[in-house]
């Protein structure tokens, strides 16, 4: 698709022709084109946001208006407060029975995406293996591509509810592969781990010598009495680990822009040149916010936790009986509807849905080549907002019934 | 709590049907734990929370301190029944600290709450002294803002 900037007018060209070959080479995510498309649409009920709709709970807002009324307002630590580190300690060990030492195993960043930019930068040598799982979050492959790896994918399957199998990882696994990375519950899927399938992977770690990247953004949102081990805590683990989590998903608090990674002191200290030189440190509103949600927000934290599970029910129950077969996803707060009953490509069923009926969900192949046949459907959603939207869906399916 | 009460307590106007869909129970399943609920009390009542400045804008609502002298056996039990039979009462409470009970009602005019304690609470043997307080302004009420502040927007479509 071409905006108005695109056009080859001579200067531009000439910048253009200035920007290095790599980020050239990196493709526009798909999913901006879609926001262009939904954004042109107007009045729509979208089902294609990533985060929650509810504000970050008012105890954790109060909480950073208080610090800046108090003149908090400088740098902090290049580690973060260590106040922060040692509630995250201490939620950690409590939340993933893993231990890690406030003073050098754990930094502060601008969300889990810096987290990982940070790792991989100072993880990879040139030409070095990163094995990933898709359909999954828009920046792991770019991520890695730009820290100079390669991005290996290995695709999750709609017959294991897309969760990860052991021995497919393994088929990946060349003289070269330095990193496995995980992220269950998952982005776009909410596909989450069978332990015995992370025991395989945390053994194939130590076998071959890998480090294991967790992306444990979504874990506090588990559904039916699930229990989420983080590979972290597996024995031999913790020492070949990134623990990375943040705050915006489990206490809604995405624009603070606020995660953090957990990891042997060498390489939180080898994460930490790297945030210094380019970021110094998080914002320390934030961290404030950040050290407030830890050490208060469990109670809010359940309320939207039991509000998601509800709609999750609603979701799958009325997609499922618009002769969309979606799976019971664990957790996060995503469904991932199975959309080829209608003979409509992933693209296709997203954009006519978009045309037809006004509701936005985001065509699976934005996470991957392994997401088509599929769109993701965020319930964090308004629960009227929410039903009218999976009405509309089931008129559309039902017409579209292939 | 139990998922379905917690749910009607946020919203009771969903049907069985719907609130089926949401808790992964049948409709059938709702409607009988509902109504065991409903005939063990466990349910008192539904209603809506209505703003009164925008249906009864002349209306007064004061909340009254009451002192009581407990009595032998009963404690406070009796006397709070009967404050709290009285149609104006709509919240009647037994509390801690420097009084007994916290009594609010629900009145057309100034005037009727008065003669409400000076008639009928003041009057009751065993009431010591009331004070009397009134609303001036609802800010919140069951957990409604009056005014609910809209929440920022999120754009369409996020990663």
């Amino acid at each position: 698709m071409k905006s108005p900037s695109d056009s080859p007018d001579n200067l531009s060209l000439s910048v253009k022709s200035k920007i290095s070959d790599r980020i050239q080479a990196i493709p526009r995510s798909g999913i901006r084109e879609f926001f262009e498309l939904v954004l042109n649409a107007g009045d729509v009920i979208s089902l294609g946001v990533g985060e929650p709709d509810f504000s970050t709970p008012w105890h954790i807002r109060e909480a950073a208006i208080y610090s800046l009324e108090k003149g908090q307002t400088s740098y902090t630590s290049n580690l973060g407060l260590l106040e922060l580190r040692k509630s995250i300690t201490k939620y950690v060990a409590k939340k993933f029975h893993v231990d890690y030492d406030p003073a050098k195993e754990v930094i502060v960043t601008v969300g889990v995406s810096e987290a990982l930019d940070l790792a991989f930068r100072a993880l990879l040598n040139p030409g070095e293996e990163v094995i990933y799982h898709e359909p999954c979050y828009v920046s792991y492959s770019p991520t890695i591509y730009m820290a100079y790896g390669v991005p290996v994918v290995v695709e999750t399957k709609a017959e294991d509810d897309f969760a990860l199998r052991a021995a497919d990882v393994e088929r990946c696994i060349t003289p070269k592969t330095k990193v496995i990375m995980l992220n269950f519950p998952t982005n776009p899927t909410g596909a989450v781990m069978d332990p015995k399938e992370l025991q395989g992977i945390a053994d194939l770690a130590i076998k071959h010598d890998l480090i294991v990247i967790t992306d444990e953004i979504y874990s506090e949102l588990l559904y039916d009495d699930r229990t989420h081990p983080s590979i972290a805590a597996l024995p031999g683990m913790k020492e070949r680990t990134i623990l990375m989590h943040g705050f915006s998903k489990a206490f809604a608090m995405t624009g603070f822009r606020l995660g953090y990674a957990c990891a042997p002191p060498e390489l939180t200290e080898a994460m930490m040149k790297i945030h210094q030189y380019s970021m110094l440190c998080a914002g320390i509103t934030a961290q404030v916010a950040a050290i407030e949600a830890l050490e208060h927000g469990a109670a809010p934290m359940e309320e939207m936790r039991k509000a998601y599970w509800r709609r999750r029910n609603l979701v799958v129950s009325k997609l499922n009986g618009a002769g969309l077969k979606t799976f019971q996803p664990g957790g996060a707060f995503y469904a991932f509807p199975d959309i080829r009953s209608t003979g409509m490509t992933s693209r296709e069923f997203a954009t006519r849905l978009l045309e037809e009926e006004k509701v936005a969900v985001v065509p699976g192949t934005a996470f991957g080549k392994a997401g088509e046949g599929f769109v993701r459907a965020c319930y964090a959603t308004d629960e009227k907002q929410l039903a009218i939207a999976l009405d509309r869906i089931a008129d559309f399916a039902q017409r579209h019934r292939k | 709590m139990d998922a379905l009460l917690d749910l009607l307590t946020k919203d009771s106007r969903l049907s069985p049907e719907d609130l089926a869909a949401r808790l992964n129970l049948t409709p059938a399943e709702v409607k009988s734990k509902t109504a065991a609920w409903e005939a063990d009390g466990t349910i008192l009542g539904y209603q809506a929370v209505v703003d009164p400045e925008k249906t009864d804008p002349g209306g007064v609502t004061a909340l009254i301190e009451v002192r009581l002298t407990p009595e032998r056996g009963g404690g406070f039990d009796r006397l709070a029944e009967r404050v709290a039979k009285f149609d104006q009462v709509t919240t009647c409470w037994l509390m801690s600290g420097g009084y007994d009970l916290a009594v609010v009602v629900q009145a057309g005019s100034l005037q009727e709450v008065a003669r409400f304690v000076a008639e009928k609470l003041s009057t009751l043997g065993g009431v010591l002294s009331t004070v009397t307080h009134f609303q001036l302004k609802i800010y919140k009420q069951n957990g409604f803002l009056s005014t609910p502040t809209p929440d920022g927007s999120r754009l369409p479509i996020t990663p």
